[in-house]
């Protein structure tokens, strides 16, 4: 088994347990043990684009410190962190690239970081789950799964962080094709729809989520016309704002076909035949299981 | 009683005074002849009354302390913040649940920590602060109430956040999740409890209440003592 | 021409690090962007504003409602980071004490819904 250093972040520990369950599940299927810091803080997303900003990301650089802390403990095989939420990825990247382009903020993160053990050196990898399973390689994926999703349509949802900005992302950001790979790796077909870096409205979901039930509308409504079930995202607040706020894209247009929203983890999870535990769809609003049994995914 | 120490020179808030060496900075204020009103309390290092900021001679460093407790030194400009602005949210402990975003639902400003750590380096008890306000920021309730027991609610910590968080506040609220909701009635004291209403003890404390003075005080001083 | 407010202009291209003299007014960031229907002014616009210096952009709707989604970023056929650029004038406001959004608005029970990282996220880029 390798052993993989693991950021969780804030919200996979609470709304988004079932992206965590499932992808420790799948993980240790295909021989990859995660290992996540005893100590760890909030990423502090989104990152903070002003260029004299060093405040902001201490919060990053200190779970990359957690990371090199357990490398140089020998408690992992590699100085690389994965992740799971696109927003903690790109936090934690785009801090670290600051960290090593600008010796000027270097300096000052290093000042401020009170107290820790030892200095950062810039030398931690960050890397999201997805990139993980494509350096590994598609086949080895398709040989854990027990249960291929046959006739299972589904549309991968990237949404912004992901792919963006152009350069620091787990794919080209325009023509991506690393999560249709994975979906076609677990047996079900990948639909292409035209919305599927559209963003979802992000954290104006707080304060102005009419706005965001609008986008999310046209979002599920694209995919749904281009004739997907459900979709795919690698995004707790992705997952949010198109999935539990489909209440309010229902109070504004009735006639709205409502489809199911998952994490990528949980899917594979289903495929590897991992069991419903793992799976964890309990946690999704709107309910997957129903479709997914009367695709003869789930049992009864 | 002779005081032998060295005299050393402090500023409180603002105006110098000559002090001896080894006296606490409450101690040593006293003896400049301050009289306290507020921000004095168990003398113990317990209470959280006497938070203090000071900082030293030739550094720019801003340090916490509690005045009871830490000892003075030469040149210390000292300042004391004997009230801390902040409201506790009024929540009923039985109507709580015991889940992962509780305790964000009634401080929500729980979201803007930076993990700068200025809290921790505040807190004159040692406690790692940033990393229990980060438990409950995750729900991690338990994580929370453990690392914040020592807590005393001086207030330095909230005095210093740049996010405008009142970590002790929150403290609170996850120790007492913890307690009620989580962590569970403790047996031994439920034992103890039913052995009173059963009479255990009546004889002896009967005993006790019949004895004179004299014979109390011989009994207290050849009372069993329990070894550590 | 001599922009109206040269302070502000520099300002915002020190803060954003971006030279928005290179913007030749495409509109490509416009058309990519999600949230135009709530904005006044149009991303292109609010580059032009500050191309010319004008203080105005710091009053506008659009630099609220921007989700930082670096749709602009992609497009922009001369490599400037729009976001970055809108990411500089709220800070130009925030920074003077101003909060865009206050915890104190939202309800119990609608705290208790969201998950961490919206609200961590909505407080990072919209509060001082």
């Amino acid at each position: 088994m390798t052993r993989l250093a693991y950021y969780p972040g804030c919200t996979l520990k609470t709304n988004a347990k079932n992206f965590e369950d499932s992808t420790i599940a799948t993980a240790e299927k295909l021989g990859i043990e995660l290992v996540e810091p005893e100590r760890w803080n909030c990423c502090g997303t989104v990152h903070s684009l002003s260029t004299d900003d060093v405040m902001h990301h201490l919060a990053p650089i200190r779970n990359l410190i957690r990371v090199e802390e357990l490398s140089n403990a020998g408690a992992v095989d590699s100085k690389q962190v994965v992740t799971l939420c696109a927003m903690c990825y790109n936090t934690l990247k785009r801090s670290n690239m600051v960290f090593n382009e600008d010796s000027d903020r270097k300096k000052k993160i290093r000042d401020n970081m009170y107290k820790e053990d030892i200095q950062y050196s810039g030398n931690v990898e960050v890397l999201h789950y997805l990139e993980v399973l494509r350096e590994m390689g598609w086949d080895k994926v398709k040989e854990a799964v027990v249960n291929p999703l046959n006739g299972l349509k589904v549309a991968p949802y990237y949404g912004c962080l992901l792919l963006r900005p152009r350069g620091i992302g787990v794919d080209d950001t325009d023509n991506p094709t690393i999560m249709e790979d994975m979906v076609e790796a677990l047996g079900a077909e990948a639909v292409h729809f035209a919305y599927s870096q559209k963003c979802c409205g992000s954290y104006n979901t707080v304060h102005m989520k009419e706005v965001v039930a609008d986008l999310a509308h046209k979002i599920l409504k694209q995919a749904e016309e281009a004739g997907a079930d459900m979709l795919v995202t690698a995004c707790p607040l992705c997952e949010y704002n198109l999935g539990p706020r489909q209440s309010e894209v229902e109070k504004r247009y009735p006639v709205f076909k409502s489809i199911p929203v998952v994490y990528f983890t949980q899917l594979m999870a289903l495929a590897f035949g991992l069991g419903e535990e793992a799976a964890a769809f309990a946690g999704n609003k709107p309910d997957p299981r129903p479709l997914l049994r009367d695709k003869g995914l789930l049992e009864e | 009683m002779e005081n032998n120490a060295e005299i050393v020179t402090i500023y409180v808030m603002g105006k110098k005074h000559k002090v001896p060496g080894d006296l606490t900075i409450m101690k040593a204020m006293e003896y400049a002849g301050h009289q306290f009103t507020r921000g004095a309390g168990c003398r113990g290092g317990y209470c959280g009354a006497c938070a203090t900021l000071y900082r030293k001679k030739g550094s720019y460093k801003l340090e916490g302390a509690l005045a009871c407790q830490k000892i003075v030194e030469d040149g210390m400009y000292i300042a004391q913040i004997p009230f801390n602005p902040a409201e506790k949210t009024t929540y009923s402990l039985d109507e709580l649940r015991p889940d992962a975003n509780t305790i964000l639902e009634y401080y929500p400003e729980l979201s803007r920590c930076l993990a700068c750590n200025t809290c921790t380096k505040a807190c004159p008890q040692d406690i790692m602060v940033m990393d229990y306000v980060q438990a409950s920021l995750r729900g991690d309730i338990e994580q929370a109430a453990k690392l914040s027991f020592d807590c005393i609610s001086c207030g330095l910590c909230a005095v210093r956040c740049p996010a405008e968080i009142v970590p002790y506040n929150v403290g609170q609220l996850a120790r007492r999740l913890y307690a009620k909701y989580i962590d569970g009635p403790s047996q031994h004291v439920l034992d103890r409890v039913k052995e009173v209403e059963e009479g255990k003890f009546d004889e002896g404390i009967k005993e006790l209440k019949n004895m004179d003075k004299a014979a109390l005080q011989e009994r207290y001083e050849t009372r069993e003592k329990i070894l550590e | 021409m001599e922009p109206e407010n040269k302070y502000f202009k520099d300002r915002v291209m020190e803060l954003s690090g971006e030279n928005v003299d290179l913007c030749f007014q495409c509109g490509a960031c416009s058309s990519g962007c999600p949230m135009t229907q709530e904005m006044d002014y149009l991303p292109s616009k609010i580059i032009r504003m500050v191309q010319l210096g004008l203080e105005e952009a710091l009053e506008s709707r659009t630099i609220w409602v921007c989700t930082t989604c670096f749709n602009c970023e992609v497009r922009c056929p001369r490599g400037i980071d729009v976001a970055n650029v809108m990411e500089a004038l709220r800070q130009l406001v925030l920074r003077k004490k101003y909060d865009r959004v206050s915890l104190d608005e939202l309800s119990p029970e609608e705290i208790r819904e969201l998950p961490q990282i919206a609200i961590v996220s909505n407080q990072r880029k919209l509060t001082a």
